[in-house]
């Protein structure tokens, strides 16, 4: 296991476009660290897909919808599948938190962070919600006294002063940062990619075939869908029907999800891995989670086409594309059983 | 998705920016692509910003009213509602709630204003009044 305390002769960093924020640090992080790992491998292997609906937690005045496994999900994963080492740490002091960021910048070393995106300035207004679990790579420091940062999200890196990247690393509430700063301590020599493949794989068909819960999984898609055909219902408002709706979508496209609710990159995952350990049936189920993707897509845009035009109100063929969804959704996982 | 349906909607939301999105290209192999936004997140995205913004005009306008304590504008200026600022400051939302009326507003003394502020990230002086129109 070669340790990464000899970073300073590390080669410089590369910043690479990724579609979602802790698998694109995590694939950075390792590929700065000498494992080559895309960003859709880090995810699948980390076995990062999921789906919740869940009405009891609120976020924002909405249910809460994840296309995903929570914060952090991803980097714990790796760890495990990969036998990567990772040291990671929690600050209570800002002070403290923002010189333990500087040394380890001066001994030559690339972290990831945790953030806000609200108080993160480079970020475009109207994207910047109170999301606490955000993730980026500092790789350096600019002669302003700035951060030179390698969002994944961003198609170039960008800099920002230290005072918000204090506020964000620092900000209270739901997925609190306190601080976190993440780097590998150790890289694996060899990965066993036939074992790990095939684990993450079926963890991941399990969890959404056979989860006894009815708001996770493919039987979470479900109870969505038959919700929304309810609806617009006489005990729900209807522009807060339209809201829901919006945010839903949102959950699925804008929060950085590389489209279709990170279905294109499990995809993505699903391929790379047969070709990888020649296994032909994960290429069928690459192909059915593409069509999953493409379900989830059609589903998006009748609904943007619902909350646009106040005259349309057509819950139940709404309804009807995320029946579809979990259909596609259904077949995709029996394949990787 | 294939690489030429990637939607290039030019999203005022992203100022620009371009995200990453996952498709197949012309061999039926995954690839990234550089998209510059989709006509369904611009309206699902918008409609996400008006509501704090109207919000926050309601706001103002009950403050004028004297409704409302200038701590319900701020809060929704900054895109947040009771339970993500109780959260956010560390009390409890009845305690938020209360605070959110004229009366006991006013009697908040500089240390709890502090608090708030400091959350919102605006000065105290700042955080007691609004803008008139």
């Amino acid at each position: 296991m070669p340790d990464t305390t000899a970073a300073a002769q590390r080669p410089e960093f590369h910043h690479s476009h990724s579609a979602h924020c802790e698998s694109g640090v995590m694939s950075s992080l390792l590929r700065h660290y000498g494992l080559d790992i895309s960003e859709p491998m880090a995810f699948g292997l980390a076995s990062a897909l999921a789906f919740a609906y869940v009405p009891i937690i609120r976020v924002g005045g909405f249910p809460l919808f994840a296309y995903r496994m929570p914060p952090g999900a991803i980097i714990k994963g790796l760890r495990k599948s990969l036998g990567v080492k990772m040291r990671l740490h929690h600050y209570r002091n800002e002070q403290a938190g923002m010189k333990a960021l500087d040394d380890h910048l001066d001994s030559g070393r690339v972290v990831g962070l945790q953030s806000s995106v609200y108080w993160l300035p480079y970020f475009p207004p109207d994207m910047r919600f109170h999301f606490n679990a955000h993730n980026l790579i500092v790789f350096g420091r600019n002669e302003a006294g700035g951060y030179r940062i390698s969002d994944p999200v961003f198609e170039h890196t960008v800099t920002c002063p230290a005072a918000d990247l204090q506020k964000a690393r620092f900000v209270k509430g739901v997925f609190a940062p306190r601080g976190l700063l993440y780097y590998p301590e150790r890289m694996p020599t060899t990965i066993d990619y036939d074992h790990a493949v095939g684990k993450a794989v079926k963890k991941t068909a399990f969890r959404m075939l056979k989860a006894p819960l009815s708001f996770v999984g493919v039987r979470g898609i479900r109870t969505l869908a038959r919700r929304l055909g309810g609806l617009p219902s006489s005990g729900t408002d209807p522009r807060y029907a339209r809201l829901l709706v919006a945010q839903i979508i949102r959950m699925q496209e804008e929060i950085g999800t590389g489209g279709g609710g990170f279905r294109f990159m499990y995809a993505s995952f699903l391929q790379e891995a047969s070709d990888r350990i020649g296994q032909s049936h994960l290429s069928e189920a690459a192909a059915a989670m593409t069509e999953a993707g493409d379900a989830w897509r059609d589903f998006a845009l009748a609904g943007a086409r619902l909350c646009r035009d106040r005259g349309n109100s057509d819950y139940a063929g709404l309804a009807h594309k995320l029946f579809t969804c979990a259909e596609r959704e259904e077949s995709a996982y029996r394949m990787m059983l | 998705m294939k690489r030429h349906e990637v939607p290039q909607d030019a999203n005022s939301a992203l100022r620009g920016e371009r995200k990453a999105v996952y498709a197949l290209d012309e061999e039926g192999r995954y690839t990234v692509v550089a998209s510059s936004g989709w006509q369904v997140e611009e309206t699902v995205t918008t409609m996400a910003v008006e509501l704090y913004a109207e919000q926050a005009e309601e706001a103002r306008r009950r403050v004028w009213e004297g409704l409302a304590a200038p701590l319900e504008y701020h809060m929704f200026r900054r895109r947040l509602d009771i339970p993500t600022l109780a959260r956010e400051v560390g009390m409890m939302r009845w305690r938020v709630s209360r605070h959110l009326k004229p009366n006991n507003f006013a009697g908040l003394g500089n240390r709890m204003l502090a608090r708030y502020a400091e959350v919102l990230g605006i000065r105290i002086d700042e955080l007691k009044k609004v803008p008139d129109a």
